[in-house]
């Protein structure tokens, strides 16, 4: 513990001295007699020698502990010999020793549960149950505001829960956003747990999100995929799939943006369930997927979905399976630019926008196709940073920048949403 | 003979890009130097009878450490019908080629031929995004020898990204180059696939990347 303190007391001095202590070794002397206490006492003043004394003399029965620096070591201990002077070496190389601890020190603060939706760390990747904590702790302290809607367990019984962030009123329109429906899009469940910190911080600050509060809910499914999601922090970084296994096959999972009832079985999915475009056996047939479809069926008001994958740097409307614009197509666009010029204000990331089946590829079950053939009007899946460089494993420290530059998109769309009721 | 304009932001125009970025990664790129697609201008395309489908296209070039864009011209011959193979490319981009890398190969190739311990290493970048600092010239390799397969593997309907360097092992050679045992992760945006490739490579500053032996491995576990 003294050790540690001390060695401490040196970090600090090397942080803010800029010292480095490479090399620097700490003795422990032991005097045998009052005569060789003397001779350490004495040390003091040999300042070629450029000793830092940590623990000084006393008494006999007290070691003394003293920094060494690397360039006079050697003549340090030839004098230590001449006398006979009994000593050992403590720390072998002190800047190691610090280096070490601080990166424990580090560990120790990346590892720490945090106390309260402030002190989590918003710029690192988590774990499900690092999420889930999360979402508790964001209810309890938002009571007025914030509750958790478990709307139905995924395939291996893990809850899917909704955040339903909520002012008041009886079922009010509302407007829907998922993240990591995709379970190796990591950016994307690290931005929805962004989002919901953000919505709770802004209420009663930002004049438009506000507004929109006062008069919508707003609902938030931060782990889509659980199952997979769990998958990627224990076997495989790159599952994109749910977790059920398929009859008959060897391969594991369904594409639950391929699942939905829209253009089920057309072309733009796959039938091979070890495919990473595999449909599934019939429309809705993973839990995942049929709990939105329920809860959306059931709540009959929503008036905007969002969701949100990675990567390509894209924000894309209907339609997916098919050719034919989709009927709002022009309003559709003209939001779809605004919220992208919104979003490439911030720090210039360029996307693309237009219909899924134009812009990125033909893709059959899809959600939005679903939900917009459901009379939900503003639907749109975002694919966030980056363009390929890095891909699914986006580097933690473009966590905040992507979720920060997404969410104006995202007001740009609840606020027109809010602003065009029908 | 059909000739006709593109959308550039549509998906044809962008996965005929992205074949050019990885022709120049494959011919041009160091361990300090690699590409990126930024805009895709114009693009006109043109069935070739007897050859196949040529895109024409105007694109910006980035280049990823320093930062330089550079406006080019590039065409993209993807071969159809009775003809096999990989595309075929050319591009005008000059200025980009230009950036001068040399002290720094020629200090990291120095490195690694007088170090005593061979390398090796995983998971470039990591789950969480991070690749050391000094390990990042080696997955820039990687990536300049994922450009090789890529390119060659590259048709209308794929769109290929090197997702992870998964293993790097160095072997001992007797010749000056440095050789690599490489295991990557591809991924086909249209097809969604993760696609393990296994490659052999040297490097040296003179010579740059050859890619010796490439071979495409069984898929990842889909299973368990």
């Amino acid at each position: 513990m003294m050790r540690g303190l001390l060695a401490f007391a040196a970090l600090f001095v090397a942080v803010f001295g800029k010292d480095t202590f490479e090399g620097h070794q700490v003795f422990r002397i032991v005097a045998k007699n009052d005569v060789q206490l003397s001779l350490i006492k004495n040390m003091e003043n040999m300042v070629h020698f450029e000793l830092d004394f940590w623990r000084e003399v006393t008494d006999l029965a007290t070691p003394v502990d003293v920094r060494v620096p690397f360039h006079t070591l050697s003549s340090f201990k030839t004098y230590l010999e001449i006398q006979d002077i009994d000593y050992s070496i403590m720390i072998e190389d002190l800047q190691v020793m610090l280096d070490e601890e601080l990166e424990e020190m580090e560990s120790a603060a990346r590892a720490a549960k945090p106390r309260d939706t402030d002190s989590f760390d918003y710029s690192t990747y988590h774990t499900i149950s690092e999420i889930y904590s999360f979402q508790d702790m964001l209810v309890a302290e938002n009571p007025n505001l914030v509750s958790k809607v478990v709307i139905g367990q995924s395939y291996q019984d893990r809850p899917l829960n909704v955040l339903k962030f909520s002012t008041g009123g009886s079922n009010r329109p509302a407007i829907w956003i998922d993240t990591g429906i995709h379970s190796r899009e990591w950016v994307t469940q690290a931005s929805g747990t962004w989002f919901a910190k953000k919505i709770v911080n802004d209420y009663g600050r930002d004049a438009a999100l506000t507004t929109i509060l006062d008069n919508m809910d707003i609902f938030l499914e931060i782990v889509t995929n659980p199952d997979g999601f769990s998958y990627t922090h224990t076997n495989n970084r790159m599952w994109r799939k749910t977790r059920k296994p398929n009859s008959g096959s060897s391969c594991v999972g369904v594409d639950p943006n391929r699942n939905w009832d829209a253009g089920f079985g057309g072309a733009g999915a796959s039938g091979n369930p070890c495919s990473e475009v595999y449909r599934g056996p019939k429309a809705h047939s993973e839990p995942e997927v049929k709990s939105i479809v329920d809860f959306v069926k059931a709540h009959g008001n929503i008036k905007a979905f969002i969701s949100i994958h990675a990567y390509s740097q894209m924000l894309l409307y209907p339609y997916g399976y098919t050719r034919t614009p989709a009927a709002d197509q022009r309003e559709l666009d003209t939001l779809a630019k605004k919220a992208i010029t919104d979003l490439a204000s911030l720090y210039r990331t360029r996307y693309r926008y237009g219909s899924i089946i134009n812009t990125i590829y033909q893709a059959s079950g899809g959600t939005i196709d679903w939900t917009y053939n459901q009379g939900i009007k503003y639907s749109y899946t975002f694919e966030l940073r980056d363009t390929g460089r890095y891909g699914f494993i986006l580097p933690a420290n473009q966590i905040i920048p992507t979720a920060q530059e997404t969410w104006l998109a995202l007001m740009a769309i609840m606020d027109h949403t809010f602003k065009n009721p029908y | 003979m059909t000739n006709e304009e593109l959308n550039p932001i549509h998906y044809p125009a962008q996965r005929a890009a992205k074949v050019v970025l990885h022709y120049l990664n494959s011919r041009c790129g160091s361990p300090y130097k690699l590409f990126e697609l930024q805009t895709v201008y114009r693009v006109n395309a043109e069935d070739v009878a007897d050859s196949g489908r040529k895109y024409r296209m105007e694109i910006s070039v980035k280049e990823m450490f320093g930062n330089t864009v550079e406006k080019c011209s590039a065409e993209v011959l993807f071969p159809r019908g009775e003809q096999q193979g990989s595309p075929k490319v050319q591009t005008s981009c000059e200025e980009l080629l230009k950036i001068n890398t040399k002290s720094q190969e020629e200090a990291l190739y120095q490195q690694y031929k007088t170090r005593h311990s061979l390398l090796s290493a995983q998971n470039l970048p990591d789950s969480y995004g991070h690749i050391e600092p000094d390990m990042t010239p080696f997955w820039c390799l990687g990536a300049l020898a994922s450009s090789f397969v890529m390119l060659a593997e590259s048709t209308e309907e794929t769109l290929y990204n090197m997702a992870q360097v998964t293993n790097i092992t160095q072997l001992a050679t007797e010749d000056d180059r440095l050789k690599f045992d490489y295991h990557i992760l591809l991924h086909d945006v249209v097809s969604q696939e993760i696609i393990p490739w296994n490659l052999l490579i040297t490097w040296s500053p003179p010579e740059g990347v050859k890619v010796l032996q490439m071979k495409q491995l069984p898929p990842h576990q889909k299973l368990l």
